[in-house]
């Protein structure tokens, strides 16, 4: 069995880490780490650089739990990215982490979360950073 | 003196808030176009040719100039921050650069670059002022068989001492020289290359060519390139400098500044062999040579210097001598013909105002850049966040509207399309741009000068060699086109043990405006030139 977790190298991304580590722990299942970027701009923050995905995969390593680390750049959305290795893995949780949005800026770029909550076939927990 | 109130009267038309303006707009932009990679001063002036058609050519090339110095200010907050060049003459500041950055000291990699880009520029400028005066004194002398002369020099340098392969760069040339044919000859009237197509007759028009070649190639190849691995900028505060920063860099400024001027106003100059040579320069002189290679001070000064010196020196040959030495300059003088305005040694006398204007605005527009780049320089890389789609989108509709309303010929957007494919294939097949463009710039110009040389000697070919200047030009060019196989010849005589070169050292593929492949071929070349480390 399998636990998705969106990951993004900001404080939501890291609660949502953590939460899913404490869950995988709990339930001993597969860890998959999905952080990706749609590869289009010549910069992208929300893509882990090797240092972060290295202590990430060192912790992971040191609380025992079996992971995978993933970060596909493949023009997809973050969203599609994580609703695909769910599916793929039949995953049976998606964690993913919430950020404050302005309405506005929810209607003109869209909602990763949103997509994910509405379109994933597996219960989702939403995480926010403290 | 009379440079002096010359150019004191430039300042004061510089100075109108119209022009002030419009001066601003140019830096804005060549910063932006600068710290993009892919994206440079040659394209977005090309971009920019049809847009200002109805603006005063004052305003028009103040913009241009502030392009053009902003390309070189651009470039180098990526080489550092990120390790990707924005701009070929930036390929050297990202060795040091970069190492700096990593080091948590980014800030004083920009400001420094900034500051001696200030300096070198400033110093350019006012030797660009007092020299390219005595340039003309000398160039009106000249006859028609000396200036063929000079402009074959420098079509043969360009093509021949810049890039990795030379063959790339006469097939290059010879696409350039073949658009630039097409159309009705001069003399006699006959159509040529025009396949019956009437359309063709008055020729291709140079900004359909220039947009096609750099800015539709150029998308083109970003469409069949996007994915790639995201990086992150290096995180800076605003740019400043400790007293020992300062102690470490005025020198490389200057050194940078003495190479970079003549070198950017050589017939093959170009910025990348200064900033190379400056840094090679630096590297030895220098008193902390364990520094070097892990981000050394005094390796980003130097560079950054001579690419903006090298930019003023440029402009030296093109208001002198009507002679464009790279893709800007190339795109600048066409722009001078589109305004009807004709450049060479009579520009001075003839357009004396507009020359000084311009000359005045570029000090203005060096200052204006130190005060956008130095303390914004984090502000700018953010541009690169930008996914490319929209970016380049933008850039082919204002390259279809450009073309299309050079002439209000739906024909030309045809050419347009044809010739980006030929832009994209340019750069799928590592064919440097240049020649390209120099080719359809000068040749007319080129065969002008022929011309006129055949019907004055009635048509015999000695004629050419009737000037002293144009047989010592011809000696440069029979050296320039013989040097690679003495220098094999040497070589195989005396092995000379190859030495390193930092050219490659971790910095990615240089790209610019002028094509990928070309932005990295240069760079090569420099090094290729220098100790011919490459073999």
């Amino acid at each position: 069995m399998t636990i998705v977790v969106g990951y993004v190298p900001t404080p939501e991304g890291e609660a949502a880490l953590t939460q899913a580590i404490a869950e995988a722990k709990k339930s001993n299942d597969t860890l998959l780490v999905i952080n990706s970027s749609k590869g289009d701009a010549l910069v992208d923050n929300r893509y882990a650089q090797e240092p972060d995905i290295q202590s990430i995969e060192e912790r992971l390593a040191d609380q025992g739990i079996q992971h995978i680390i993933k970060q596909p750049v493949r023009g997809h959305d973050a969203a599609a990215e994580v609703l695909d290795a769910a599916d793929e893995n039949d995953a049976d949780l998606i964690v993913i982490g919430l950020r404050r949005r302005s309405p506005v800026g929810k209607l003109i770029m869209g909602s990763v979360s949103q997509r994910i909550l509405l379109e994933a076939d597996c219960p989702v927990l939403a995480v926010k950073a403290d | 003196m009379d440079v002096w109130s010359s150019l004191m009267d430039g300042f004061a038309t510089a100075l109108t808030p119209m022009n002030l303006l419009f001066a601003v707009i140019g830096v804005l932009l060549g910063t932006a176009v600068g710290v993009l990679p892919g994206l440079g001063p040659a394209m977005t002036v090309a971009l920019l040719l049809p847009v200002t058609a109805a603006l005063e050519p004052t305003s028009a090339f103040i913009m241009f100039a502030g392009i053009y110095y902003g390309g070189m200010f651009g470039g180098s907050t990526t080489s550092i921050l990120l390790n990707t060049p924005g701009e070929s003459s930036s390929v050297v500041t990202a060795i040091e650069g970069n190492k700096m950055a990593k080091a948590g000291r980014a800030a004083q990699a920009l400001a420094t670059a900034a500051i001696g880009s200030f300096i070198a520029g400033t110093i350019g400028t006012a030797l660009l002022a007092v020299f390219a005066p005595i340039v003309v004194q000398f160039a009106v002398s000249l006859g028609a068989p000396s200036y063929f002369a000079i402009m074959v020099l420098a079509l043969l340098a360009v093509t021949a001492v810049l890039g990795s392969s030379r063959l790339r760069g006469f097939a290059s040339l010879a696409l350039g020289l073949a658009i630039g044919l097409v159309g009705i000859d001069s003399v006699t009237g006959q159509r040529r290359l025009t396949f019956g197509q009437p359309l063709l007759v008055d020729g291709l028009d140079i900004v359909v060519v220039a947009v096609a070649i750099f800015a539709v190639g150029e998308a083109l190849w970003v469409a069949a390139h996007l994915r790639r691995t995201p990086l992150h900028v290096i995180p800076v505060g605003r740019p400043w400098m400790g007293k020992k920063d300062w102690g470490r860099s005025w020198k490389p400024w200057l050194r940078g500044t003495a190479f970079g001027f003549p070198f950017g106003a050589l017939p093959a100059g170009g910025a990348e062999i200064p900033t190379f040579l400056s840094y090679v320069t630096e590297k030895r002189l220098t008193k902390h040579p364990e520094e070097f290679g892990k981000g050394a001070i005094e390796g980003v000064a130097g560079p950054e210097a001579a690419n903006n010196a090298a930019a003023a020196g440029t402009m030296t040959p093109l208001l002198a001598l009507g002679l464009p030495t790279n893709a800007t300059a190339a795109v600048m003088l066409a722009a001078f013909t589109s305004y009807g305005i004709q450049p060479g040694p009579q520009l001075f006398s003839s357009e004396g105002p507009l020359v000084w204007a311009l000359i005045a605005s570029l000090f203005i527009g060096n200052f204006l850049l130190l005060l956008i780049n130095l303390p914004l320089a984090p502000v700018w890389a953010k541009l690169l966040q930008l996914p490319r789609p929209y970016l380049y989108a933008g850039i082919l509709f204002f390259a279809t509207l450009g073309a299309y309303s050079v002439n209000l010929q739906a024909f030309d957007l045809v050419i347009l399309l044809v010739l980006g494919a030929l832009g994209f294939m340019m750069r799928r097949f590592g064919l440097p741009v240049l020649p390209l463009i120099l080719g359809v710039i000068l040749g007319p110009r080129i065969e002008g000068q022929l011309r006129k040389t055949l019907q004055l000697s009635a048509g015999d070919p000695a004629g050419l060699f009737s000037e002293p200047i144009a047989i010592v030009v011809y000696i440069i060019v029979a050296l320039i086109l013989v040097w690679p196989f003495i220098f094999k010849l040497i070589r195989r005589n005396r092995p000379v043990a190859a030495t390193a070169v930092p050219g490659n050292s971790g910095a990615t593929v240089p790209r610019e405006a002028g094509g990928v492949s070309h932005g990295s071929h240069r760079a090569d070349g420099t090094a290729d030139g220098d100790g011919g480390s490459d073999g």
